[in-house]
C-alpha cells in the first residue's frame, strides 16, 4: 500500500491531504473533507449519485481514486450556490419539484451542469440521454427534465443580459 | 466497498509504463479510464499489487484518419467518439458502439483501448473491432507490434495475447471504401447494463453489388468476443437480399454460445442474435449504398 500527498482544487478552494492509494475519491470528499453533499448510492458505478465535475467532466467519484485527482479541478454540489444565490439548476429543481427524497439530486444536478455547459439548449431527448447515467427512484424523471429545461432557459437568458442590469433592482 | 491494498504509480510516457510493466510483470495492472477495473477492485474480483496510471501520458488521445487508416489512441474516451464529426460522418458503426457503452457519465472516462484490452466478452467494442477487421498496436520492450484483432482475443475469458510487459497504444481500422458500411445493434435491459446480445456487422460490396468483405462480431453471447466466421464466409460473393441476410443471421446465431442467466435463457439470446444480425446487416447494406 502506498500513501500519496495530493492537492486538489474543489469549488475554488485548495485541499491537501495524504491518501492511501486505494481510497476512492468520493470517500475522501465525504469522510476526509466533510463535503457530504456528494452522495454514495449504489457503490457499483451504476446510479450516479456521486457525480461531480473533474476538470469539467461529469465523473462518478466512486469510480476514481482520490490519488488520481491530484492537481485537478473539482466541482461538487456545494459549489453551485454563489453569494447566497441558488444556481439556476438548484432553483429549477425547487421550482419544478424535481426531487422527492433528494438522494439522487446532487449527482443529477452535476451531470445536468456538465450537459448544459456543453449544450446550452438541449432538446428533451438530449436531456434524457444526458442524464441516463443517473438514476432517480422517486420522480419518474418528468420533473427533472422540466427543471433542467428551466435552468437552460434561465442560464441562456442571463447570458443575454449585461451583468450590471440585474443589480440594484427590486 | 473498499478495494484491497495496492501500490499506485503514475507513468508519464509509454516507455515508462513498459518499464514499470517489466519491473512488476503480471502483478501490475494498467489503470486507464478505470470504469471496469475500479469496480472489479471494489468487488475484490481483481487484486493487483500495483496500478500503473497511464491517464497522464500525453498524446494517447486522438482520432485521426491518415493513409486509408483510422487511428484511435488507446486513451481516447468513449465520449470523444460520441462527439467526433469524423466518426459520425465516416465510421457510424463506431458511433453505434460508443453510444451504447455503459452510460454518458461513465463514457467521460472509459477508454476505447481499455474496452478492448479488458477483453470482457460483454464489452461492446470487441465485436465491432472483429467486424471491421481492426489491428491492435502494442508496445513492449522490443518496440511496436501489430496484432490483428482476431489474434488478440484468446479462447479464455478476459485473456488477450498482450504480453505482461506490453501496453496497448492504438487501434487501427481500415478507412471506408466507396461501397462499405457497418452497424452495431445492442439489446440491453436498461442504459448502463451489459448486452443481452449485441451484433456488429460490416460489409464491402464490389462493383456488381456483391459482398467482397463481411465481418460479423457478437457481444456477450459466449465466454469470449465471437467472430461469426461461417456467416462471414457464407456472404462472400453474394448479393445482400432478404434471403441471404436471413441465412447469414441464422449462421451468426449458430455461432453464439450463450448461457442462461438473469438476462434470459439460451434460446432467447440465440433468437436475439438472429434478429440483431438481420438488423445490423440491413443497416450495413443501407449505409454501404449511400443511406444513413
Amino acid at each position: 500500500m502506498s500513501t500519496h500527498h495530493i492537492s486538489v482544487t474543489i469549488n475554488g478552494t485548495i485541499y491537501e491531504g495524504d491518501v492511501d492509494s486505494r481510497m476512492l475519491l468520493v470517500h475522501w470528499i465525504r469522510d476526509g473533507l466533510r463535503l457530504t453533499g456528494t452522495h454514495i448510492g449504489c457503490d457499483t458505478s451504476a446510479c450516479g449519485a456521486c457525480t461531480i465535475l473533474v476538470d469539467g467532466k461529469a465523473t462518478k467519484s466512486c469510480t476514481m481514486f482520490a490519488v488520481q485527482a491530484d492537481g485537478r479541478q473539482i466541482m461538487t454540489v456545494e459549489g453551485l450556490e454563489q453569494n447566497d444565490k441558488l444556481h439556476p439548476l438548484q432553483e429549477g429543481f425547487h421550482e419544478k419539484h424535481a426531487l422527492q427524497c433528494g438522494y439522487c439530486t446532487p449527482g443529477m444536478m452535476m451531470t445536468s451542469l456538465a450537459l448544459l455547459q456543453r449544450n446550452p439548449n438541449p432538446s428533451e431527448h438530449e436531456i434524457r440521454v444526458g442524464i441516463s447515467g443517473n438514476l432517480c427512484r422517486c420522480t419518474g424523471y418528468v420533473n427533472i427534465v422540466k427543471a433542467i429545461q428551466y435552468a437552460a432557459d434561465k442560464m441562456q437568458a442571463s447570458e443575454q443580459v449585461p451583468v450590471t442590469a440585474g443589480e440594484g433592482g427590486e | 466497498m473498499i478495494p484491497g491494498s495496492f501500490d499506485y504509480v503514475v507513468a508519464n510516457s509509454v516507455p515508462e509504463a513498459v518499464s514499470l510493466l517489466q519491473q512488476h510483470g503480471d502483478e501490475a495492472k494498467i489503470l486507464a479510464g478505470g470504469q471496469s477495473l475500479i469496480p472489479l477492485l471494489r468487488f475484490r474480483l481483481a487484486g493487483p499489487s500495483i496500478l500503473i496510471d497511464i491517464n497522464r501520458i500525453g498524446g494517447l488521445e486522438y482520432i485521426q484518419e491518415t493513409d486509408g487508416t483510422l487511428h484511435i489512441g488507446a486513451l481516447t474516451r468513449e465520449a470523444d467518439l460520441d462527439n467526433s464529426s469524423l466518426i459520425r460522418d465516416r465510421y457510424p458503426i463506431l458511433l453505434d458502439t460508443s453510444s451504447m457503452v455503459a452510460d454518458p457519465v461513465v463514457r467521460n472516462w472509459a477508454t476505447v483501448g481499455g474496452n478492448i484490452a479488458h477483453a470482457d466478452p460483454a464489452n461492446d467494442h470487441p465485436a465491432t473491432m472483429l467486424a471491421v477487421g481492426a489491428r491492435v498496436v502494442a508496445v513492449g520492450p522490443a518496440g511496436e507490434r501489430i496484432i490483428p484483432i482476431e489474434e488478440f482475443f484468446t479462447d479464455s475469458t478476459f485473456e488477450t495475447t498482450l504480453r505482461p510487459d506490453e501496453i496497448l497504444t492504438e487501434l487501427r481500422i481500415p478507412a471506408p471504401t466507396e461501397r462499405s458500411g457497418g452497424a452495431y445493434f445492442k439489446l440491453e435491459r436498461k442504459v448502463g447494463d451489459y448486452a443481452i446480445a449485441g451484433v456488429a456487422a460490416y460489409i464491402t460490396l464490389d462493383d456488381n453489388g456483391q459482398v467482397n468483405y463481411a465481418g460479423i462480431g457478437l457481444t456477450n453471447v459466449g465466454p469470449v468476443p465471437i467472430k461469426a466466421r461461417d456467416a462471414e464466409q457464407f456472404l462472400l460473393g453474394k448479393s445482400l437480399d432478404d434471403a441471404s441476410i436471413h441465412q447469414a443471421a441464422d449462421l451468426a446465431a449458430a455461432a453464439a454460445q450463450p448461457t442462461s442467466d438473469t438476462r434470459g435463457p439460451v434460446e432467447y439470446k440465440r433468437a436475439m442474435v438472429r434478429t440483431l444480425a438481420v438488423r445490423a446487416l440491413r443497416k450495413a447494406l443501407a449505409r454501404a449504398t449511400g443511406g444513413k
